[in-house]
């Protein structure tokens, strides 16, 4: 059977190891005071000094500078309303329906998106209540027109809560009220109209 | 006159308080490697400003179960004692609030008192954590005033006064021009049989600490003990935030808490004054005569004129300011010593050097005569 050989480890004692010991320590944090001038650059992770700052203060003062988030950054919520077809489907997608849609149709051709989609619906409520996103990103993959994106601003704190939600709808709600009373009015011409053609057909008959 | 003195003083230590606050602030973010206060001012450099401003509107809290009388009294008196103690400080040559012959001894005992404010403090509060703290400071300034008095002792002993302007005088080139020493001499490490004649050299090598070479020992012990005295790191257990929240002040708030806090930064720039005048030349120049550069006497102006009280408050005042600034470096270097090694370190270590110091003290006095 082995005997374990236990050796306790000496601490270094006396008078002049602990004044060395204190003036490493002085000489540490003068170091640190002497090298207060250089500063941490807000620069991109990619940047070649990323990882390699290690001497100088460490702190962003950030409201004035900021480390740089990629260009494909998942943040705040965009609809590009031109481009928007009113399909309803990130409401429906949405896990904490943050999203508020209504529309109205249109009683005439209102022109098509970018990439070419016609738009049928005009959109007189478009609200996204960014205080409550979860920032799961699905609205944006079922999109069918790509207009609704995140974008990368990050730092959108409000003072009160109601400017958290953001409206994206183009028209004004008189606009909103004209649209719905022309589809009303088309409505009922159209039921004048094949009442008039039932009526028609009844004599016909 | 004493008013002016009075106000002139009290002017002046408000004045250096500040920028110390703000420097402590500055000093501890750079050695964090972090920036400190920047939005006040220019750098942040009116947070210390800013900060008493707010600590005046604050509401003035007395709990209800705490004994109001020395509640409220404690810390006029932990500030009146402190301040009393700049009375016999020399600022320059002609300028000493209150000149008295016994200087030394009178600072001394007058800032035993504090020790009586801080345990009113923290008896009045009502609250454990004040009594805790008060009575670990008390134990802890009672201890260091020892190795401090000792310390002291030496350096007056070789200066034979205890008036703090003649002990000044005589570490300068304007040691003849002091009523009474108008014939002394001295001579490089105090020793006559050296041969070298320093009166008229002056500067760094007439400082106390040269002319009597343990007196650099003497100034070591007492700035470890005088950070002790005015609860400073490493020696802050008194206050020590991370276990007594703050010591004997934690029930003050407002403009009570503003004086304490005043109180507390007065000490540490009173401690710092005494080391200056004691063992680093008080108001004379570091700068020597060499032979036709008579450095010493260019940056020593005229006694009684308007250069010699500026020189001698420009030389004091950044001499303090040395001293101050090491102490905010021993703070964030530091760690906070337990009780008992404390204690240790006063009565096994300190105190009996301080012995050794002053029994050669006395021997170096025979040698200098």
């Amino acid at each position: 059977m082995e005997t374990i050989k236990k050796e306790a480890y000496k601490h270094k004692t006396g008078f002049w190891q602990a004044v060395k010991s204190l003036v490493s320590g002085a000489r540490l944090t003068l170091r640190h005071l002497a090298n207060a001038n250089k500063r941490r650059k807000p620069v991109y992770v990619t940047d070649d000094s990323y990882f390699k700052q290690p001497d100088g203060l460490a702190t962003l003062t950030y409201p004035y500078e900021a480390l740089p988030v990629p260009d494909n950054g998942r943040y705040r919520l965009h609809n590009e309303i031109e481009d928007c077809i009113v399909c309803d489907l990130c409401a429906k997608v949405c896990p904490v329906n943050c999203i508020t849609i209504e529309s109205v149709k249109a009683t005439e051709d209102i022109g098509v998106t970018s990439d070419g989609t016609k738009k049928r619906l005009y959109a007189p409520v478009f609200d996204i209540d960014m205080a409550k996103c979860c920032y799961c990103g699905l609205c944006t993959t079922v999109c069918p027109t790509d207009c609704l994106t995140m974008t990368p601003v990050y730092d959108f704190s409000e003072v009160n809560i109601k400017n958290m939600i953001y409206h994206f709808t183009d028209l004004s709600p008189e606009q909103a009220q004209e649209k719905q009373l022309l589809f009303e009015k088309q409505q009922e011409e159209m039921a004048a109209a094949k009442a008039a053609a039932l009526a028609a057909r009844k004599q016909q008959g | 006159m004493p008013m002016i003195a009075f106000l002139l003083t009290l002017m002046l230590l408000l004045g250096v308080v500040i920028v110390l606050a703000y420097a402590e602030r500055k000093v501890a973010a750079f050695m964090q490697d972090r920036l400190g206060p920047t939005e006040a001012g220019p750098y942040g450099s009116l947070q210390a400003v800013l900060d008493v401003l707010k600590l005046l509107q604050k509401e003035d809290i007395v709990p209800a179960l705490a004994d109001k009388g020395l509640f409220k009294l404690a810390p006029i008196l932990i500030f009146a004692a402190v301040f009393a103690g700049f009375a016999v400080i020399p600022i320059s040559p002609t300028l000493v609030p209150a000149g008295i012959g016994i200087g030394v001894f009178y600072l001394l005992a007058i800032i035993s008192l504090d020790v009586i404010g801080l345990l009113m403090a923290g008896w009045g509060s009502n609250n454990k954590y004040a009594m805790l703290g008060a009575m670990r400071s008390v134990a802890q300034i009672v201890s260091y005033e020892i190795p401090a008095g000792l310390a002291i002792l030496s350096a007056v002993m070789v200066c034979q006064s205890l008036d703090f302007q003649e002990i000044s005088y005589q570490q300068g080139v304007l040691m003849n021009a002091f009523p009474g020493m108008g014939y002394e001499t001295n001579w490089l490490f105090g020793i006559q049989a050296l041969g070298i004649d320093t009166t008229n050299i002056g500067g760094i090598t007439t400082w106390n600490i040269f002319r009597a070479p343990m007196l650099l020992v003497a100034f070591v012990i007492y700035f470890i003990a005088s950070l002790a005295e005015s609860n400073r790191a490493p020696f802050d257990i008194p206050e020590a935030e991370s276990e007594l929240v703050a010591g004997f002040h934690v029930e003050y708030s407002g403009f009570r808490f503003a004086v304490l806090f005043l109180a507390e930064y007065s000490m540490m720039v009173l401690v710092s004054l005494v080391a200056v005048i004691l063992f680093l030349g008080s108001w004379n120049t570091p700068l020597p005569n060499i032979g036709s550069i008579a450095l010493a006497n260019w940056t020593t102006g005229t006694i009684g004129e308007i250069s010699g009280n500026l020189w001698a408050a420009f030389w004091l005042i950044s001499k303090t300011f040395v001293l101050l600034f090491v102490q905010l470096w021993a703070r964030w270097t530091y760690p906070r010593l337990r009780v008992d090694q404390l204690m240790h370190l006063c009565w096994k270590v300190l105190t009996p050097v301080a012995l050794v110091i002053v029994l050669l003290a006395g021997i170096w006095r025979l040698l200098m005569i």
